[in-house]
């Protein structure tokens, strides 16, 4: 079975269509890439699946887990395994990086039946992904997010993604505002959450990113349609010829 | 899937937890207010002459001044004549111990989750508990005893320490300060008092639950704390009353005198029945708060969350009157529904090098206002005094408001008064973020304000800081976007 089945998905932003018609399959274990020329719909689309308000769906259905997300709540999608790493990651003053992730991880526990972790048991989990993200300690205590370079916010994003440990990870436009050695760090912890049971979806702008994390299929989103797919090849192609390459063969 | 609103809506539609009736007997005045009244209090009391002649002061000065509409806040003209001024459980004999307290009050301490019980020692929380107007049980006396505290319900005070009631009532805030401090002045009921002797460091957290349960009693407390020279001490009150319609004032009075190096913490969690969602109903929190740091290096702090009640009033302040003396002011305010608050603080600076601090955090949700009044008056010979105000708003929905009035009055040219305000709303990007980590929008509401007040919250006694943070989230019927 498909993780994710996305048919025909029409959406409205204020009123204004941004995607006319997305059909996209992500099986488990697969990493998918959506590039894309500004303004194409890339976020919108990863914004939709996760259930942002203001956006309206206008036709069309998303099927994650055999269940019809678009009936459920942004917390009840989250609840049932889909991630959304953040392009701009929210600031929440007064609330540390450690309380708001153990709420995360036990409002999901709690979803699914599991019994609630306690500090220790929480403590212990974290920590060993901190490694994993070379992540230091005082991260823990300082408020999420707040007063965090854009590096750290993004590696912050990839660190909760690993901590919770969805089905699918929606990565909006991760590598926008990463140097070179932080790049090659986030990409190290989503390279390290592939498995044959998780699907990836990365939204992006430029195939830099798809250098260390190779996807399986690349989808160029243009004007809310994807107009072409294939594999990674594809993506090194867009790079020597430009979106517009695509823009006159369509 | 659920709209944001409707999920609001259930959140709105939480009612007031604390609004039960405890079915007692008691001893209640007839309504009215007249020289009469405060003599009769005063005899039931059994007071002393000097005290009557006190009150009597009071009562002669209220009666030529008016009741005061100048804050920001709307109300009704109270009847005075209405309004019942003591109200006590009817006692059969004088209590020993708490074996002999009536069971039906210790369910309701219960039901409020006041550690009554000695057997909660562990808790290290000696609670004074005031039923309407009479102190009804005071646990770890005798273990304060034994260090020199007094720790007493006031009438207790008034019997047993005469001398030191006579020397500070009235000494922070005089009878005449105020419309509602001048007839509490006149007819306080009951109230705490607490006196920490030289030296002597208070070893638990003392706290005071405050509760209304008679219909149509105005609750007039009358609290006198004094740290004596190194002396410091850690208060609690909290209050709760049941669900009623029409609305009860509730007038206190707080005076706490700190003499050198002495120190003074004061923390409020004040739930008062705050209305119906119509506005119908709830207390009228009018009170006067005001610590005196009277001696050098004395530092005297209060903290407050105010969650309850339809109307609060108040502006916990400190004189700062010792050199080097200290005065703190941590404030959460939370105002939801048609609830209104004008709170703040005033601080006096008057000797030399004496410093003061003001965080200020506003909530508004609903149709609650919700209002800043602050005074920094730092006077001509305070040199070098130094002040600093942050004061922060965060709006819940659209239809509420907050509003800051910061005063600011410097005479000397050495001092330094520096202020701060951010009003913010809270952030869709802020509860989205957090529901797609898959937390609920209830909890991740609670979250931001929490976050929100966490300076104010870490001033509160640890056990103290997780109530505050249960209250704020039950308190919270906000509305969102």
């Amino acid at each position: 079975m498909a993780l994710l089945e996305v048919k025909n998905l029409h959406a409205k932003v204020q009123g204004r269509e941004i995607l006319k018609g997305i059909d996209l399959t992500i099986n488990p274990g697969e990493v998918h890439a959506i590039m894309g020329p500004n303004g194409s719909g890339k976020s919108t689309l990863a914004s939709v699946l996760a259930g942002r308000e203001n956006y309206e769906v206008t036709d069309g259905a998303a099927i994650f887990n055999g269940k019809d997300i678009l009936e459920l709540s942004p917390d009840e999608r989250a609840c049932e395994g889909l991630f959304l790493a953040f392009q701009y990651p929210v600031e929440i003053p007064g609330v540390s990086t450690s309380y708001f992730l153990k709420a995360a991880v036990n409002a999901i526990r709690k979803y699914r039946g599991e019994p609630e972790l306690d500090a220790m048991d929480f403590l212990k989990l974290i920590k060993e992904k901190m490694k994993l993200l070379e992540m230091d300690q005082s991260f823990m205590n300082r408020s999420i997010n707040e007063g965090f370079s854009g590096g750290e916010k993004k590696r912050n994003e990839i660190f909760q993604m690993t901590v919770l440990d969805p089905k699918l990870c929606i990565l909006d436009e991760t590598d926008s505002g990463l140097d070179i050695d932080a790049l090659k760090i986030v990409s190290q912890g989503v390279n390290a959450l592939r498995n044959p049971n998780r699907g990836i979806l990365l939204v992006t702008h430029y195939q830099r990113l798809l250098n260390y994390i190779v996807p399986d299929f690349v989808h160029v989103l243009r004007d809310g349609r994807i107009i072409k797919s294939g594999d990674k090849s594809l993506a090194l192609e867009l790079e020597a010829k430009g979106y517009g390459w695509l823009e006159n063969a369509a | 899937m659920p709209t944001e609103s409707s999920a609001i809506e259930t959140m709105a539609n939480k009612e007031y937890k604390w609004g039960f009736v405890t079915d007692l007997e008691s001893d209640t005045l007839p309504p009215g207010l007249s020289e009469e009244t405060v003599r009769k209090i005063s005899q039931l009391k059994n007071e002393p002459p000097f005290l009557t002649e006190w009150r009597l002061k009071a009562f002669r000065h209220w009666q030529t001044m008016t009741e005061p509409h100048w804050p920001n806040v709307k109300f009704d003209p109270i009847d005075y004549q209405a309004v019942s001024y003591y109200s006590a459980p009817k006692k059969k004999k004088t209590l020993a111990s708490l074996d002999e307290v009536d069971p039906e009050l210790l369910k309701t301490y219960e039901k409020l989750g006041v550690p009554l019980h000695e057997q909660k020692i562990f808790a290290g929380v000696a609670v004074d508990a005031v039923f309407d107007s009479v102190s009804v049980a005071t646990t770890f006396k005798e273990k304060l005893a034994e260090m020199g505290i007094i720790f007493c319900s006031f009438s207790e005070a008034v019997q047993k320490h005469p001398e030191l009631v006579r020397k500070y009532l009235g000494s922070v805030v005089p009878y005449s300060d105020n419309f509602f401090a001048t007839l509490n002045s006149a007819v306080f009921s009951d109230g705490s008092f607490c006196y920490v002797p030289k030296g002597v460091k208070c070893p638990m957290e003392l706290s005071t639950y405050f509760r209304i349960n008679e219909r149509n009693t105005g609750q007039f407390e009358r609290t006198l704390i004094i740290a004596d020279e190194g002396a410091s001490v850690s208060y609690l009150e909290g209050c709760t009353a049941p669900m009623r319609d029409e609305n009860q004032l509730h007038a206190a009075v707080v005076e706490l005198v700190a003499l050198d190096n002495a120190s003074i913490k004061y923390s409020t969690v004040q739930n008062w029945y705050p209305g119906d969602k119509d506005g119908k109903g709830g207390i009228y929190n009018f009170v006067t708060k005001r610590g005196k740091c009277l001696g050098v290096a004395s530092r005297i702090s209060w903290t407050q969350v105010e969650t309850g009640s339809a109307i609060t009033w108040k502006y916990p302040s400190v004189i700062l009157q010792g050199d080097d003396s200290v005065g703190e002011f941590y404030s959460v305010a939370l105002t939801n529904h048609r609830q209104q608050a004008d709170t703040g603080t005033k601080m006096i600076h008057i000797g030399r090098n004496t410093r003061s601090t003001i965080v200020s955090k506003g909530i508004s949700a609903g149709f609650g206002q919700n209002t800043y009044r602050g005074l920094v008056k730092i006077l001509k010979h305070a040199v070098g005094a130094r002040n600093y105000t942050q004061c922060d708003s965060m709006l819940i929905g659209d239809k509420c408001g907050a509003h800051t009035f910061p005063y600011i009055e410097v005479r000397n040219t050495s001092a330094k008064a520096e202020h701060e305000a951010s009003t913010s709303k809270i952030g869709e990007d802020q509860l989205f973020y957090c529901k797609q980590r898959g937390i609920s929008l209830e909890d991740a509401v609670n979250m931001i304000i929490n976050g929100f007040c966490k300076e104010v919250f870490k001033e509160l006694p640890m056990e103290f800081a997780v109530e505050a943070q249960k209250l704020l989230g039950v308190s919270l019927e906000g509305s969102v976007g």
